[in-house]
């Protein structure tokens, strides 16, 4: 048992630190969620070569075979910066599918790539009517040509506008399946719209998609467990990046209490503020135990007890999350309020974590699941 | 970053269990499970065969006699302990006074009581809160004159724990009234014995006698009985608030009520289901499970960090005071909640083990009998050791410079 971050993983750290204090301050992200893509690629590129985009895979194909606890260290990062760029979708989420169930010649072709920051991916599996629920799809794969012709619909793909292959989740005879989908592919159809977030997603159409026999990833018919696993990471990386929010949220705010005065004085000399900034810096501490937790369980291969802890952890981490970002709020009176403060875009990405692959209630409800077979 | 246990650590709570399993008496882990009344006896017999073990003092550094366990080895200590019904090791002795007089008292002190403690010769408590010294202990009046090579104590402790079995107290009082107020307090060790002390009870709502008044009416104390140096009392009083609190996050503790929690919820039933399988109840349940999941890994992280000497033991100590006790009440009206009718009887004689009548309600192999008054009792957990409001001016002041 120890909770300390290696060498290397400090280093990094540091690193990613400095980039956000550096070329990445508040102005310089605001404008680049005005742009085309919504998001930085010279930030992107900047990754490729700090090795983030290689962390998660292994050395044989270009990675740097880092676990989930680095892969948490730079979401809290990325929190703290309040980052636009797609690292969990394409990194965390795609990247990993490919990691844990591709094919070599999958890995080969897209695993560099991806390190590089040559490819974006996006994963393209939840759909209406079905919120949280994994294993509600209802596009369909029917073998065509030789691989399959896919149709069906996706709902709000993070980050689709910039992806240049998908992941698309769907019925096949032998049951739910994943395809690697080119952007391009004739029959696919995007509608793109920023998010309040100020990052980017899409809705998806797949009209006849024709893919080939090797676009299937993993077996036809065992997605589901792949995809739970790959969500489940997607959900510690997610309480990572809310951690880091949080301490950034709590930073702010401690310096307006200690600057902000009224009635002759610092507003944080009042009880009333001290005890709700104290509040604050409880819910993070105890956010960070269960993030660790998450990070620490996402790559255990007990399935079960995996799963019990992500659950937990995100319900946990999103009820932190919505007291530390609304009292944040709250404590900077009316500016709190305002587009022109970062406060309100932390607050805003928080709120959108807490709708992104399971609310609280979807999670508490897994974890208490679990009591019954205990 | 690593939250499993070594194989050493491992091999470490197998050999706790087994001891615990040849050791610990039954008729007190029977006591223990089901929340009946502990005797004096109880305490001490279960400290006396801790120590014959080695194992009497798991927090103390082996020079002193304690065990020089890491952090993570108390931890798992603790736990075991706790799951297998073992009284609580009371902190007045162990995590209070002791660590006061390892570090300030001197070699004469320290090689007359800490052995006192260990071995479970000396009873200790504390004498520390006044009738008019709640939050703001600083403002204490119990007065000590100096005369000769004596202290003459006297005035008024009140809210002491268990002081009706104790040899010793350790109190802080004043010696002077120049200055700050923080800067005319020392700190005394004083026999229960000597002539001109009183100890009134004070019942509490559960109906149990836990805690008492204590009355010094000019009584005698060796000047060779203050610890460090005189009016530097309130420094140690702050050190042991801190040795106190990483204590008190009740963990192991909190594991066992949350495990008789579920066992209770199974039992119940409502609707002609079992209470555990109405999401309502559950949710509840898993939402106390979900704190108390992050709290000890906030324990660990608080005292590995201790532990390494990265930090003393801090304001972050404050954190795990509340959460623990917010935990301990949440579990506490859970169980309450959960027996449903059962929990309007009120038979104070059911907390005597001995007792033979029929505790009107469903027989249980650990009695359910006292559960609301354990949730009336645990109401004192978010007031004593510096009460959460204080808590959090600490966390306010102390770490985030307000």
């Amino acid at each position: 048992m120890n909770f300390d971050y290696t060498e290397e993983q400090t280093a990094l750290q540091d690193t990613l630190r400095r980039f956000y204090a550096r070329d990445y301050g508040f102005e310089h992200r605001r404008a680049m969620s005005k742009s085309a893509d919504g998001f930085d690629r010279a930030a992107w590129a900047t990754f490729a070569e700090f090795g983030i985009l290689a962390l998660p895979f292994p050395e044989d194909f270009g990675g740097l075979d880092g676990n989930a606890v680095d892969s948490m260290l730079v979401m809290e990062m990325l929190g703290r910066g309040l980052a636009l760029e797609p690292y969990l979708p394409s990194v965390v989420l795609c990247g990993g599918l490919i990691r844990d169930a591709g094919s070599a010649a999958q890995k080969d072709a897209l695993l560099p790539a991806i390190a590089g920051g040559e490819l974006m991916l996006a994963f393209a599996h939840f759909e209406s009517g079905g919120r949280y629920a994994l294993d509600h799809v209802t596009t369909r794969a029917t073998p065509a040509g030789g691989g399959w012709k896919l149709d069906g619909a996706k709902t709000v793909v993070i980050a689709a506008p910039s992806a240049d292959k998908f992941i698309v989740s769907a019925r096949e005879v032998l049951g739910l399946s994943l395809f690697l989908v080119d952007a391009k592919a004739p029959g696919l159809s995007l509608r793109g719209y920023p998010t309040q977030d100020g990052a980017r997603a899409a809705d998806l159409r797949l009209d006849g998609v024709q893919v080939g026999a090797d676009a299937l990833i993993g077996p036809a018919g065992g997605a589901l467990p792949l995809i739970e696993r790959a969500v489940d990471y997607a959900n510690a990386a997610l309480c990572a990046e809310a951690v880091g929010i949080m301490a950034a949220l709590n930073e702010v705010t401690l310096e307006y209490l200690k600057t902000r005065k009224q009635f002759g004085t610092p507003i944080g000399k009042f009880q009333a503020l001290q005890h709700r900034m104290a509040d604050m810096v409880i819910a993070t501490e105890q956010a960070r135990s269960m993030a660790t937790l998450a990070a620490v369980r996402a790559d255990s291969d007990d399935a079960a007890e995996r799963s019990r802890c992500i659950a937990a952890a995100k319900a946990y981490v999103l009820q932190s999350a919505r007291l530390v970002g609304q009292q944040a709020v709250q404590l900077h009176g009316g500016m709190g309020v305002t587009d022109e403060l970062n406060v309100g875009h932390y607050f805003k990405r928080l709120t959108m974590i807490g709708l992104s692959f399971g609310d609280v209630d979807y999670h508490l409800g897994r974890f208490s699941d679990t009591l019954l077979a205990a | 970053m690593d939250l499993d246990y070594s194989a050493e650590e491992s091999q470490f709570r197998a050999e706790v269990r087994a001891f615990l399993r040849d050791q610990l008496p039954n008729e007190i882990a029977r006591k223990v499970h089901g929340g009946k009344r502990l005797a004096k006896d109880d305490f001490v017999r279960w400290q006396k065969i801790l120590h014959a073990k080695g194992w009497g003092a798991s927090s103390w550094p082996v020079a002193h006699g304690g065990t020089g366990w890491t952090a993570v080895q108390q931890h798992i200590f603790d736990e075991e302990c706790a799951d297998a019904g073992a009284p609580m090791q009371l902190p007045f002795g162990l995590k209070m006074v002791a660590p006061v007089i390892m570090a300030f008292g001197n070699p004469a002190q320290q090689a007359h009581f800490l052995p006192r403690i260990v071995d479970g010769t000396d009873w200790w408590c504390q004498g520390y809160s006044e009738p008019g010294s709640g939050s703001d202990l600083a403002s204490l009046k119990t007065r000590a004159v100096r005369e000769g090579d004596h202290y003459v104590v006297s005035g008024q402790k009140t809210w002491n724990t268990l002081g009706q079995y104790a040899d010793w107290i350790f109190c802080l009082v004043r010696t002077s009234t120049e200055g700050r107020q923080q800067e005319g307090i020392s700190f005394l060790l004083i026999d229960m014995k000597t002539p001109g002390i009183t100890v009134r009870p004070i019942i509490m709502m559960d109906g149990e006698h836990e805690i008492n008044e204590v009355w010094f009416e000019d009584v005698k104390v060796p000047v060779e009985n203050r610890v460090g140096e005189e009016n530097k009392g309130w420094t140690y009083a702050k050190f042991l608030l801190g040795h106190e609190r990483t204590g008190i996050a009740g963990v192991g503790r909190s594991k066992r009520e949350l495990k008789k929690l579920k066992a209770i919820a199974r039992r119940e039933s409502s609707a002609g289901r079992p209470l555990i399988e109405d999401p309502r109840f559950r949710d509840r349940i898993a939402q106390v499970e979900m704190e108390l999941m992050a709290l000890e890994i906030t324990n660990l992280r608080v005292i590995s960090a201790e532990g390494e000497k990265k930090r003393a033991p801090g304001p972050e100590a404050s954190i795990l005071k509340i959460k623990g006790s917010e935990i301990q009440q949440m579990l506490t009206e859970l169980q309450m909640q959960a027996l449903g009718h059962y929990a309007l009887p009120y038979l104070h004689e059911a907390l005597d083990p001995d007792w033979p009548g029929d505790p009107a309600m469903p027989a249980y192999e650990d009695d359910a009998g006292p559960l609301s008054g354990h949730y009336f009792n645990v109401r004192k957990t978010t007031i004593y050791g510096g009460s959460n409001e204080i808590q959090k001016n600490i966390i306010s002041q102390m770490i985030l410079g307000l």
